[in-house]
């Protein structure tokens, strides 16, 4: 919302700089966006002169040699207008005036005559476009008075947002209001006071009809007919003020419209009345597909929803939004029907959604206006109409109305501010308070009752509305006293956040560098994974209004965010990456475990999908040997490696088994067990992958975290004596064919083992001649150990023949 | 016989002296102390001997033998730290060579760092970390926060609508299968307050981060995709005043114990006052003017950043909490949320918020 400087000190004007009244509505009313300016610099050397003469130039056809008086005396000025005459008052600038472009204004001398100053037009003054001729202005300034008392020749504007439940802020008055209740000062009387006198012929139901057929959707629908309208140009205060806004002029009575709409909140709409056949207005919902150019020369297509302003052959308007070019105001108008309605502002919001289409009216009317505005803005558009454009005003005014809502009276106690705010208000502030925002107030005691002025109805409607009037005029700034809550409740993190924080620290400390990547993906993301399209990885949850096919749907993978992530490192020059992401998949279907981080969240209301909580680790690139060894590709074991890592970092284990995946090498590929139970994958990325993410070759595993921090003690352990009975450790080599799996060999040993065995650890694997055709040696080191006495070399051998026993089980013989 | 033995000592000693290896040392001891050495030999023949010359010439050839024995184990240490100290030497390497290789020293991600720090914070301040769906029903993200339909706070928010067709076949809302503004994106941690009143009584205060989507295109500060923490504390006398207390001291423990937060009115259907908080610029102290005269940059010379939106629980967001024990005449309290990235971005003078989802690790690594 543009706030011409000069316009809003009209109205109200507490003495303060255009900064400083923009800092003061910032605190207590609305924010300041930026001060921006329009035309010149500075109002110095812009002053009314009157032409005295006006002569042709002796030596140039086209320039004229004019005698004015700026006040001081005559001054030559050379002009090359056509329009230049005897007897004008014109605006001037004398030289060393500044120009609205940034030149600064000298003597000149053109063709041998000295020109002592400018005449000036309305475009170098940038109120206006026209250039042909100077700006010739009413009489009554007397030469030498300044510009700026005749309009605003440098206007600062003061650009501010109100908040959407503020529309009366949309309007320079509201603005004014707002100023008087912060800062105390003057408020001038509304616009809306007083009427124009009806002169004009008949009565306006001879000339017009309104038939609303949609009540509930146009809530007031006023007319008012203006005949002997003289289509004209603007006066320069009307223009500068509508420039100074961002409002371009176009003529006296759509300027006007716009100007009412600037000064009041409320938009208006003028017709030719000439050219709405029948002077009959139907106000209706359009039918599905129903078409109409609208002002800006677009053809817009309607659907059952939208409401339009009609004529009897057909739409004229769309509804609160934009008018139509059939019945527009042009040169050759002189009968006006001004309309100023009231419209469903939920219905206006989404109607110039639909269409892509906002205007100033329907920035206005979405947020609801009271149909008191709309008879206000009528009176001030009336006013204008016959001052400006000649008009004759016809008796009578068309208003088809339902029932006005009748204004709230709400109650406020004087300890509920204190309770609600922490601050002491005395209670005669905050009468006065509410009575500058023109609330009427009855004081009684410690309370009052304020009844909500219309522009205010549908944002104040019960005792905290008039709690926050009351603070934000007082100022919080200042007042507002800094105390804690007083509430006894634990705070802190839940030890499912607790041990999150370090499985990402543990991934971190392993050298994984973490990653937040867009949750909000291209759905091509399942089928560069390969991932089958009956798979529940490829039911994508969408979005219907995505911005772009990019960003459409969400990840049900953390996977494609890190082979991006590490695309783009390699292609920036890092000669490897270790990434790693903790965060969500987003999935239509799935059993939430407890927990937030197992997708169970809090609330009566079961959430629409199912988001568990999954981390994630990818390599890719050469793992560094450094000069003394050799760099490797980054195969299974060093995710794997990576995985039990994290994984005993959080206390628990993980095991695998060979699975396969749609995105991983199908001989290198597992599936990550946490007790027993499937948690996520590990494996080398299939080829195919990386080729489609341009890597050479890349490892990867993804896992859900809720399983891993079920499965880990920390928190819970107890202590155990490991001292006192030491254990006993053997080494044991098994002899088994190539195609029993170490995790088969490992289990077969436990099972045999018992009890005393504590732990079963592989630490090198053999092939050779001496084993025969395929056959493998694993070598592993046993643990023994009792809690309740030291073992004997004889319970230790007992054991381990049963181990042995364990392992002919699986075709496995003990070596050496 | 003394002379002799006398001889033999000193003939050994020089020998000792003249040693240089340990193969020179053992001939030696072979020789003098040996089995069939002349010392061991007048020993073993000290009983055949005159009874008054046993005792002289046995306790000189001891005498004798322990010297030399002496000599030749003090040579011999001497010796092995000789050689030792020259395998040593022979074992120097190039110090200045580089570390045995490990990945290198990996990062966090400063936006992980930056919501844990905020989320201590209010931890310490007694709130509870809690954490909510993203794919979100409407009546959490809009309704119940008192955002009507047709509301155009509602549609200020730009929300990305979830195709119901895209949900399981049984999810229903009311008993109903989801019409097409049923289920959004959530547009803002907002919805976790009425979760969280539905499952704790009050007194009640919560800190809720997490990933929100808004249908911003990207820019330097706006991404469809961001996060948020927000706050919520609700007991019988919790003011205006306890939230601006409560983020003085957030303000100071992120920003620098100078810090102090300015109240100005704003607008949120969920919240009635509604506050924008602004915290005193932490780069020039809050005068707007750096050292050198030039006008701050990151305030715009007003002294002041804006941070975040805030206010007092709307009563009609007790409204839809009711019968969880939030009558709207007895309980009272504040709210606040606040974009993570763009404290992030304060702090640290990150230019653009498509930074935090670029995952450069050059970026990354800048913040351990």
């Amino acid at each position: 919302m543009k706030v011409p400087y000069s316009w809003l000190r009209a109205y109200c004007d507490p003495g303060l700089s255009p900064e400083e009244i923009g800092s003061t509505l910032s605190m207590h009313s609305i924010e300041l966006e930026r001060i921006s300016h329009q035309g010149a610099p500075a109002d110095d050397g812009f002053v009314v002169g009157k032409v005295l003469s006006a002569e042709q130039h002796p030596n140039a056809d086209r320039l004229r040699v004019c005698e004015v008086d700026t006040g001081d005396g005559g001054r030559t000025i050379v002009c090359g207008a056509p329009n230049v005459a005897a007897g004008q008052t014109v605006a001037v600038a004398l030289p060393g005036a500044v120009m609205p472009d940034g030149t600064k204004l000298g003597k000149a001398k053109l063709r041998g005559v000295e020109s002592n100053g400018m005449i000036l037009s309305e475009r170098e003054l940038e109120i206006g476009e026209d250039h042909d001729g100077i700006l010739v202005l009413a009489d009554g300034a007397a030469p030498g008075t300044p510009l700026s008392e005749v309009f605003a020749v440098a206007e600062p504007v003061i650009e501010l947002e109100p908040t959407s439940n503020r529309v009366d802020c949309f309007g320079i008055y509201g603005v004014a209001r707002e100023l008087h209740a912060v800062t105390g000062a003057e408020l001038a009387p509304a616009p809306w006071e007083g009427d124009a006198e009806a002169t004009g012929e008949g009565k306006v139901e001879d000339y017009a009809s309104v038939t609303v057929e949609v009540p509930e959707l146009c809530p007031r629908f006023s007319a008012r007919v203006f005949t002997d309208v003289t289509i004209a140009p603007s006066p320069p205060l009307l223009k500068a003020r509508l420039r100074a806004a961002g409002m371009r002029p176009i003529n006296n009575v759509v300027d006007i419209t716009n100007y009412v709409m600037l000064l009041t909140a409320q938009p208006l709409h003028a017709f030719d009345l000439d050219k709405v056949p029948g002077g009959e207005i139907i106000v209706r919902t359009a039918r599905e597909g129903e078409k109409m150019t609208t002002l800006d020369g677009v053809e817009r297509t309607f659907d059952t929803d939208a409401v339009l302003v009609c004529d009897r052959e057909g739409p004229t308007g769309v509804a609160g939004i934009m008018g139509g070019q059939v019945s527009e105001v042009s040169d050759t108008t002189t009968r006006v029907l001004l309309e100023v309605a009231t419209w469903d502002g939920v219905n206006i919001l989404r109607t110039s959604r639909k269409l892509g289409l906002r205007s100033d009216a329907s920035n206005r009317f979405e947020k609801q206006l009271h149909p008191e505005m709309a008879l206000r803005a009528q009176r001030v558009a009336s006013k204008l109409m016959v001052e400006l454009c000649g008009a004759k005003l016809v008796p009578g005014t068309i208003d088809v109305t339902g029932e006005i809502p009748e204004a709230h009276r709400i109650r406020l106690r004087g300890e509920r501010v204190k309770k609600v705010l922490g601050i002491e208000i005395p209670a005669a502030d905050r009468a006065e308070y509410l009575r500058r925002l023109e609330f009427e107030v009855t004081e009684d005691g410690d309370d009052l009752e304020a009844v909500v002025p219309f522009h205010r109805h549908y944002d104040v409607t019960r005792e905290a509305d008039l709690v926050e009037e009351v603070g934000r005029i007082h100022g919080y700034a200042k007042h507002l006293p800094s105390t804690l809550p007083k509430i006894v409740q634990g705070g802190g993190l839940t030890r499912d956040q607790r041990l999150r924080r370090r499985a990402e620290d543990a991934l971190r400390d392993l050298g994984y560098d973490l990653i937040v990547s867009l949750s909000l993906v291209d759905p091509g993301f399942a089928e560069r994974l390969r991932i089958p399209q009956d798979d529940p990885r490829s039911r994508l949850i969408g979005i219907t209004n995505p911005l772009s096919g990019d960003h459409s749907v969400l990840r049900t993978t953390l996977l494609a965010g890190l082979l991006d992530a590490a695309r783009y490192n390699l292609a920036h020059g890092a000669p490897r990456v270790a990434l790693a992401e903790s965060g969500r998949a987003y999935l239509r279907e799935g059993t939430p475990s407890d927990g937030t981080l197992g997708g169970t969240f809090p609330g009566d209301r079961k959430p629409p999908a199912y988001e568990p909580w999954r981390l994630a680790a990818l390599a890719s690139g050469p793992m560094p040997g450094g000069w003394r060894g050799e760099d490797a590709e980054p195969d299974f074991y060093v995710l794997k490696g990576a995985l039990e890592a994290l994984a005993a970092q959080l206390g628990c284990a993980v095991e695998v088994e060979a699975a396969s995946e749609p995105f991983l090498h199908p001989g290198r590929a597992a599936r990550v067990l946490v007790g027993g139970e499937p948690a996520g994958w590990i494996g080398e990325v299939h080829p195919l992958v990386c080729r489609e993410w341009g890597l050479e070759a890349a490892s990867a595993f993804e896992v859900d975290i809720a399983p891993l921090i079920a499965a880990s003690p920390i928190g819970a352990e107890q202590y155990e004596d490991v001292i006192t009975y030491p254990a006993v450790h053997q080494d044991i080599a098994v002899v088994v064919g190539e195609e029993v799996e170490a995790a088969a060999v490992a289990q077969a040993i436990r099972d045999g083992g018992g009890k005393l065995l504590r732990s079963v650890e592989l630490f090198d694997l053999y092939r050779g001649e001496q084993l025969g055709e395929g056959r493998k040696s694993l070598a592993l080191r046993l643990e023994f150990r009792a809690t309740d006495r030291t073992l004997t070399d004889d319970e230790v051998a007992a054991v381990r023949e049963r181990i042995k026993e364990s392992l002919e089980g699986i075709g496995g013989s003990l070596r050496g | 016989m003394l002379e002799r033995i006398e001889k033999l000592r000193q003939e050994a000693s020089a020998a000792i002296a003249g040693a240089s290896d340990a193969a020179a040392l053992e001939e030696i001891r072979v020789r003098y102390l040996g089995r069939k050495s002349e010392l061991t030999g007048i020993l073993r023949g000290i009983a055949d001997l005159d009874p008054a010359e046993r005792g002289p010439v046995g306790s000189g050839a001891n005498a004798a033998r322990k010297e030399l024995e002496a000599a030749l184990d003090a040579l011999a240490a001497e010796l092995e730290a000789a050689e030792l100290e020259r395998e040593l030497a022979e074992g120097a390497i190039d110090v200045t060579l580089p570390g045995a290789p490990q990945l290198p020293a990996a990062a966090q991600n400063l936006l992980i760092r930056t919501q844990r720090e905020i989320e201590d914070v209010f931890a310490g301040l007694g709130f509870r970390v809690l954490e909510g769906p993203e794919v979100e029903l409407d009546y959490y993200n809009f309704t119940a926060l008192n955002h009507p339909p047709g509301h155009p706070a509602r549609m200020e928010q730009d929300t990305f609508y979830v195709d119901p067709a895209t949900l399981a076949p049984d999810v229903k809302i009311d008993g109903l299968a989801p019409g097409p503004e049923d289920v959004v994106l959530r547009t803002h941690t907002s919805p976790m307050q009425v979760r969280s009143m539905e499952v704790q009584e009050p007194p009640i205060m919560i800190v809720v981060p997490g990933r929100c989507y808004r249908s911003d295109p990207f820019d330097a500060t706006h991404s469809p995709v961001f996060h948020q923490i927000e706050g919520l504390a609700v007991g019988e006398d919790i003011t205006l005043a306890d939230l601006k207390g409560t983020l003085d001291a957030f303000a100071r423990a992120i920003f620098g114990p100078e810090r102090e937060t300015r109240f100005r009115p704003g607008f949120f259907p969920f919240t009635e006052p509604s506050t924008e908080v602004d915290v005193s610029c932490f780069r020039c102290g809050g005068s707007g003017v750096l050292p050198d005269g030039t006008r701050d940059p990151l305030c715009k010379g007003v002294g002041w950043i804006e941070i975040l939106g805030s206010g007092m629980v709307d009563p009609n967001v007790f409204g839809f909490v009711r019968e969880h024990g939030y009558d709207p005449d007895k309980v009272q309290g504040f709210a606040f949320g606040m974009g993570i990235e763009r404290i992030a971005m304060l702090k640290h003078a990150i230019p653009d918020l498509r930074k935090f989802f670029e995952n450069d690790v050059r970026v990354v690594r800048q913040f351990r």
